[in-house]
């Protein structure tokens, strides 16, 4: 399972190296929103400051929308699954090897949007630790529903609109946690972060529990 | 010796619509076993149900010694299946996407290398990305793949097609040589006198049921 | 399957105990102290709609879950999910305007960032995707299990969705909006009648899936059917071309 999930993982960003996809598409998807919301909650700092950290972490759960639906969009070529089945590849393999494709592509996202959201919402990013280790839970978890819910949408004709609709709700606690511990660090208190720390993980650890077992069955409708 | 593929009425269902109404065959290990029909016959459905990749909704079916009624998974790895489309990356190069693949099934990547040699695609050919080249080149990549591992049921959904003279030769280079390494071959094709000439056996198909009894080719 | 007595004298209480409520609830029942007059009423059919509600996403959990184990494997489970989720999406969409509207006399707000009622509004959105893929046509073997995968994705979401929001509202201001009758002293004809109405909107919820389901399985039959046709149809092509 960890070797197929390796090859996965590695196959996935050797093509995003390639394409680009994620870094010319997603990334600027993602400061557009942060612009975007900048300019419907006004200038005055003293609104976007405190809510830097909601409107990021609504960017990142859109963007892994993006980034998910490009996971599944390289392996469907003809509307089929055929490729992945057929590749006598472990399927909880494929699972971890897109999400951690995924997991890497988003981190490289929130590292680039953080610094958008400093400059322009004149967020402070102190209590460092508690932020790397948020975001660090909160994208496995987001990552793991996210290629989850992929499959299931995956190679049906509704697919982009489906996928959204069905991880949006899911992530609700992710968005909550996050936001919550990133509020905690930037407002000086980062100790006070911990127990959304502990949520994110117990989250992140449930649903890659739940993805490596579902995955398999996923796989089979055609 | 039990044969390699043995269908019994098979049907087989998308949806409510019967891609497979009822087909029956066997083709013994070490054969070659063309499927020919009219377009919409079934064939492409009838491999990709050899392949274990679609459901068999009644009917027997026993690929490999495998029941497909029960335990479809396990015979992908021991198949082979050629489609119209390759199943490659766009993205990486023709190397990359054999080694790739090799992987996958478990095997060293190094068997890439003498197939790749077979099917004409080296040098510059082999550090180019899929995705720019010609179709028949395409072709040509799903093919190294097929042969570097080499399963023990080769399935060929319309391989002569897009290939140029040359290609269509070493492909039935490739047919026979497997042959005779004991592999068994089911293939449909519409290159009606390439395609007999290459096997022991034709299994005609129409609406979905085999027609007749498969005849022998002499 | 014949509509069965049973099932006939359930909708009956069903109709019977709702009628009940609602009569005790306006005219029989004082009004409470300290609450805007009538607006107690609520009481009666907010909490029932809430219970059906998650109640029928429970029965929706648990046929997926018994759909998805392979010795329990059958297509009814699946039809069961998903005639409960049909009824239980009417009820969590009830459940949101009731609360809604006892929160604007008494608070001045539309909506109140509750957890109970917080989490009911993520049930709805919860509901409204499952029901969605449900909807995407396929083969029903494979529609049933993505369908039975998401609905225990989304079931697990649920409590941590409601701890999650409970810990959040508690950071902010104290628990002053509550919707669970805790701080009501709830007594005499009062209690009872909430009971009745706990009862009758279960008993509806329990005759509105079971006809549901009941046409979910002559819908299955009738493709069935279908396939013996289509099955007689494709085979004659073979006729025409020969």
């Amino acid at each position: 399972m960890w070797h197929d999930a390796l090859l996965v993982a590695g196959k996935d960003l050797r093509i995003e190296l390639r394409s680009r996809v994620a870094l010319n598409q997603v990334v600027p998807f993602a400061a557009a929103v942060i612009l975007l919301f900048g300019l419907a909650l006004g200038p005055d700092r003293s609104v976007l400051a405190p809510a830097a950290a909601g409107l990021f972490w609504i960017a990142v759960l859109l963007s892994c929308v993006l980034a998910t639906q490009r996971s599944f969009s390289l392996e469907v070529a003809d509307g089929t699954r055929d490729s992945l089945r057929l590749s006598g590849l472990d399927p909880a393999g494929i699972f971890l090897g897109k999400t951690a494709a995924v997991i890497v592509q988003l981190l490289v996202l929130e590292a680039v949007l953080s610094v958008g959201v400093a400059i322009l919402y004149g967020a402070r990013l102190g209590g460092g630790a508690v932020l790397v280790a948020a975001c660090l839970a909160a994208t496995v978890g987001l990552a793991s529903v996210g290629i989850v819910y992929g499959a299931v949408a995956s190679g049906l004709r509704v697919r982009e609109t489906l996928l959204p609709l069905l991880f949006l709700p899911v992530a609700a606690p992710v968005l909550l946690g996050a936001t919550k511990a990133w509020d905690e660090a930037l407002s000086g208190s980062p100790s006070g972060g911990l127990g959304w720390l502990s949520l994110l993980a117990a989250f992140a650890v449930v649903y890659v529990a739940i993805g490596v077992v579902v995955f398999g069955p996923l796989l089979e409708d055609s | 010796m039990a044969p390699a593929v043995r269908l019994r009425e098979a049907v087989a269902l998308s949806g409510r619509f019967p891609l497979l109404a009822g087909v029956s065959l066997e083709v013994a290990a070490g054969e070659v076993a063309l499927v020919r029909g009219p377009n919409g016959a079934g064939k492409t459905s009838l491999l990709r149900l050899c392949a274990g990749l679609v459901p068999l909704h009644s009917g027997e079916a026993v690929v490999l010694g495998h029941d497909l009624a029960r335990d479809r998974w396990a015979v992908r790895r021991r198949v082979g299946l050629l489609g119209h489309h390759g199943f490659l990356y766009d993205e990486l190069t023709v190397e990359e996407n054999l080694r790739y693949s090799l992987r996958a099934a478990g095997i060293e990547p190094s068997a890439a290398i003498p197939a790749a040699a077979r099917l004409g695609l080296v040098g510059r050919l082999g550090a180019t990305q899929v995705g720019r080249l010609s179709a028949g080149q395409r072709r040509r990549t799903a093919l190294a793949v097929l042969v570097a591992r080499d399963p023990e049921l080769w399935l060929l959904d319309e391989p002569h097609a897009g290939l140029d003279q040359e290609a269509r030769d070493l492909l039935d280079g490739l047919v026979l040589d497997a042959r005779a390494r004991g592999r068994t071959i089911l293939l449909c094709s519409h290159e009606h006198e390439r395609a007999v000439a290459l096997s022991d056996r034709v299994v005609d198909l129409a609406g979905g049921r085999s027609v007749g009894e498969p005849a022998h080719v002499a | 399957m014949r509509r069965s007595k049973t099932l006939r004298v359930v909708g009956l209480l069903a109709l019977v105990g709702i009628a009940a409520t609602v009569w005790l609830g306006l005219f029989v029942t004082p009004n409470a102290v300290g609450f805007p007059d009538g607006l107690v009423r609520l009481l009666y059919i907010h909490p029932p709609m809430a219970w059906v509600a998650f109640l029928a996403y429970g029965m929706a959990f648990l046929s997926s879950l018994l759909y998805l184990w392979p010795r329990t494997r059958d297509p009814r489970f699946d039809r069961l999910a998903g005639a409960s989720a049909e009824v239980g999406v009417v009820f969590t969409g009830l459940t949101l305007v009731t609360g809604s509207l006892w929160g604007r006399p008494t608070w001045g707000v539309w909506w109140t960032w509750d957890p109970l009622l917080t989490t009911t509004a993520l049930l709805f959105v919860l509901y409204l995707g499952y029901l969605a893929l449900r909807r995407v046509p396929g083969e029903p073997e494979a529609v049933a299990r993505r369908s039975a995968i998401a609905a225990l994705i989304a079931f697990v979401d649920v409590p941590v969705v409601y701890f999650s929001v409970d810990w959040w509202r508690s950071l902010h201001q104290p628990q002053t909006l509550n919707f669970t009758g805790r701080h009501l002293f709830v007594h005499g004809i009062m209690a009872w009648t909430m009971l009745l109405g706990f009862v009758a909107f279960t008993l509806a919820y329990a005759w509105l899936t079971a006809h549901r389901y009941r046409l979910a399985g002559l819908a299955a039959k009738a493709e069935e059917e279908g396939l013996a046709v289509a099955l007689h149809e494709r085979r004659s092509e073979a006729r025409v071309l020969v």
